[in-house]
């Protein structure tokens, strides 16, 4: 149980660590891409701009760390 | 995707980790002897290696290849993005730079402060070693496995890695103790942006979408960031200037 404990936790700190934003972004950008798959020219466009508004907004709040 | 740019990506990945394992394994060396720090680096070396050569076949034939690609996407979107981050925060000041040197002589300390174990082999040396080496290796095994497993290049992709390595540690023993010089966070970023760049690619081809270009659209991708990044870089200086001045 303690072993299965750390390797959750180990994978919980690589994953999620100080940064939940990104990976709770990450998700939401996958949803979008999915969502938006059958229209090729939205989903293209969208997603790397989405994902650009993560790193800034990441960044951003970086700054009070 | 050129096996180039797979290259590239984990050539570069893999030299980052392997500059911070290389400054526990040069204060082991040097405090505690080389016989002992080398067993232990080899052996953490032949633990990783093992890891690559049973996970990554193992996920290219167990696993559906749009499954894989959305999970590996997202990992390596989300590793890609928290680099990215640490780079842009560092490059602006608001965090400080990995500093090396600085590890360096904590370690020394550390370690010279631990009494030696007689003859035979010094445990300290090797199992300081073998953790430095593994843990950060870690990363580097999930890079490989990931970016090579869905690309069906697991190959190119150890190659790159074991290059990375080897230089690093030829650099590393001929410089000693100047690894500060190492542009580790110019790197740092450029890993960020081709993780990022490739994730999203991979991630989002996982649920159906369609990139123009097919895998040159990655190279669009690495574009797009890389000019997002110097722009947030560059704004986030100004304004951390302004706020310098403004206190003065």
């Amino acid at each position: 149980m303690r072993y299965l404990r750390a390797f959750g936790r180990f994978w919980w700190d690589f994953i999620v660590g100080d940064t939940p934003e990104i990976a709770v972004g990450a998700l939401a950008i996958l949803v979008a891409a999915a969502l938006l798959h059958h229209l090729r020219d939205a989903a293209v466009v969208v997603v790397p701009l989405a994902v650009v508004a993560l790193l800034v907004g990441s960044a951003l709040r970086g700054r009070s760390d | 995707m050129s096996d180039w740019v797979l290259l590239a990506a984990v050539f570069l990945a893999s030299a980052v980790e392997a500059v911070e394992a290389l400054t526990i394994v040069l204060a082991s060396g040097i405090t505690r002897g080389w016989r002992s720090t080398f067993e232990g680096a080899g052996a953490a070396l032949l633990a990783l290696a093992a890891l690559v050569a049973v996970l990554g076949p193992a996920i290219a034939r167990l696993v559906p290849i749009d499954a894989l690609r959305v999970v590996v996407g997202g990992l390596l979107l989300v590793f890609g993005l928290q680099w990215l981050r640490k780079a842009v925060l560092r490059a602006t000041g608001y965090k400080a730079l990995h500093d090396e040197d600085a590890i360096f002589e904590r370690e020394v300390a550390r370690l010279s402060a631990v009494p030696a174990s007689g003859s035979g082999r010094d445990a300290t040396a090797f199992t300081v070693s073998f953790k430095g080496v593994f843990l950060e290796g870690m990363e580097v095994v999930i890079i490989v496995v990931t970016l090579g497993a869905p690309s069906g290049r697991l190959g190119v992709a150890a190659l790159g890695a074991g290059a990375a390595v080897l230089l690093v540690a030829l650099v590393g023993l001929a410089v000693h103790r100047r690894l500060s010089e190492v542009p580790e966070n110019a790197m740092k970023m450029g890993v960020g942006l081709m993780l990022t760049s490739f994730g999203t690619f991979w991630a989002a081809e996982g649920v159906g979408v369609a990139w123009p270009g097919n895998d040159l659209a990655i190279l669009g991708l690495l574009g797009v960031y890389a000019l997002a990044t110097l722009v947030t870089v560059a704004a986030m200086r100004r304004g951390r200037l302004a706020t310098v001045e403004e206190a003065a």
